[in-house]
């Protein structure tokens, strides 16, 4: 009957909440609760790929266009920046999985490096769509790709479709970036502060699990907006 | 107490194949492959997603059966939402 006695009670840390059996139980409580709000997050973005899906299925050539003017170079370079962060996530979860509370503080604070790398890729990436006049709006003109693919039969016009869904796509996709960075900013000040051990690290696996998503998001995002039409043209 | 701890050559092996797919399906989607281009391009990403799901978000060496049903009902939502809208879209006469 030992186990039933208070004093067995006391033998575990004060993280684990009185209404599971033992850490294990949480950690699955957990997990699985973060996996049912990722999924309401695949419904979220889900909504916009599919009408990415049907517009690209409507106006090809006005997405092929559009996708030659974003530039390769970067996105291919934020692809890397991104599995970068998602390894140091992945190392940081398995250091505090071993209790090494310093290596966690600073492969979660190169999480949070790559992070802000991506957003400020992002930013000059934006930057030159704004001066391009290739922002959907009163501003709005595509003129300039008319000209410079004579091979593609364009509408000018409904090339602010894929604009749309191109700034919409890459803008929910940074704002969850921008929502990373601050979990992780929590995160590390709290492991810094000693709270997470071998025994309790859910916070940093769940982080981790949103960040990892994210990520995915963008492996997606990648060709589905970069590269829809880079062949040399005839 | 503590989870399975993956070894962290695993992690690193899994960080390279992530950036040698990166690279091959950018170069990939330069060569002209037709209607290849695009099935490459979403099985190449398809396949990477699988790498970070399996490995980085520890869902292969979960024993929590609940968890994988919750993830393969999300996909099965996602493509019900993408098949048909698309089965819609696609047979319609536009006139």
């Amino acid at each position: 009957m030992l186990s039933d006695s208070p004093v067995a009670v006391e033998q575990h840390g004060p993280e684990l909440l009185h209404h599971f059996v033992d850490a294990k139980q949480q950690r699955d409580a957990a997990t699985l609760g973060m996996w049912l709000f990722l999924a309401t997050e695949i419904m979220f973005f889900g909504g916009m790929f599919c009408a990415y899906l049907i517009y690209r299925f409507w106006y090809y050539n006005e997405f092929a266009v559009g996708s030659r003017s974003i530039d390769l170079k970067w996105g291919t370079i934020n692809t890397a920046v991104l599995i970068c962060s998602s390894l140091t996530v992945a190392l940081g979860v398995r250091a505090a999985q071993m209790g090494k509370r310093k290596l966690v503080v600073v492969l979660l604070l190169l999480t949070i490096v790559f992070g802000l790398t991506f957003l400020g890729i992002k930013s000059i990436e934006w930057y030159s769509k704004f001066e391009e006049h290739h922002v959907p709006g009163r501003s709005f003109n595509a003129d300039d790709l008319v000209k410079a693919y004579p091979q593609i039969h364009i509408d000018p016009q409904r090339e602010q479709i894929f604009f749309s869904l191109y700034f919409a796509m890459t803008g929910l996709h940074a704002l969850h970036m921008i929502i990373g960075v601050g979990v992780f900013a929590f995160l590390t000040y709290y492991a810094w502060k000693g709270r997470y051990t071998p025994e309790y690290y859910t916070p940093i696996e769940m982080g981790g699990l949103y960040w990892h998503f994210v990520d995915i998001v963008w492996i997606y995002l990648f060709p589905l907006l970069y590269l829809i039409d880079r062949k040399p043209l005839g | 107490m503590s989870e399975h701890i993956i070894s962290s050559k695993l992690y690193y092996a899994i960080w390279i194949a992530l950036l040698v797919l990166t690279v091959v399906t950018a170069l990939v989607a330069t060569v002209d492959l037709g209607p290849f281009n695009t099935i490459v391009a979403l099985v190449i990403a398809t396949f990477k997603a699988l790498l970070v799901v399996l490995f980085f978000m520890h869902v292969k060496y979960t024993s929590e059966k609940l968890t994988k049903t919750v993830i393969v009902a999300a996909i099965f939502w996602l493509l019900l939402l993408l098949v048909l809208s698309m089965a819609d879209y696609t047979t319609r006469l536009l006139s």
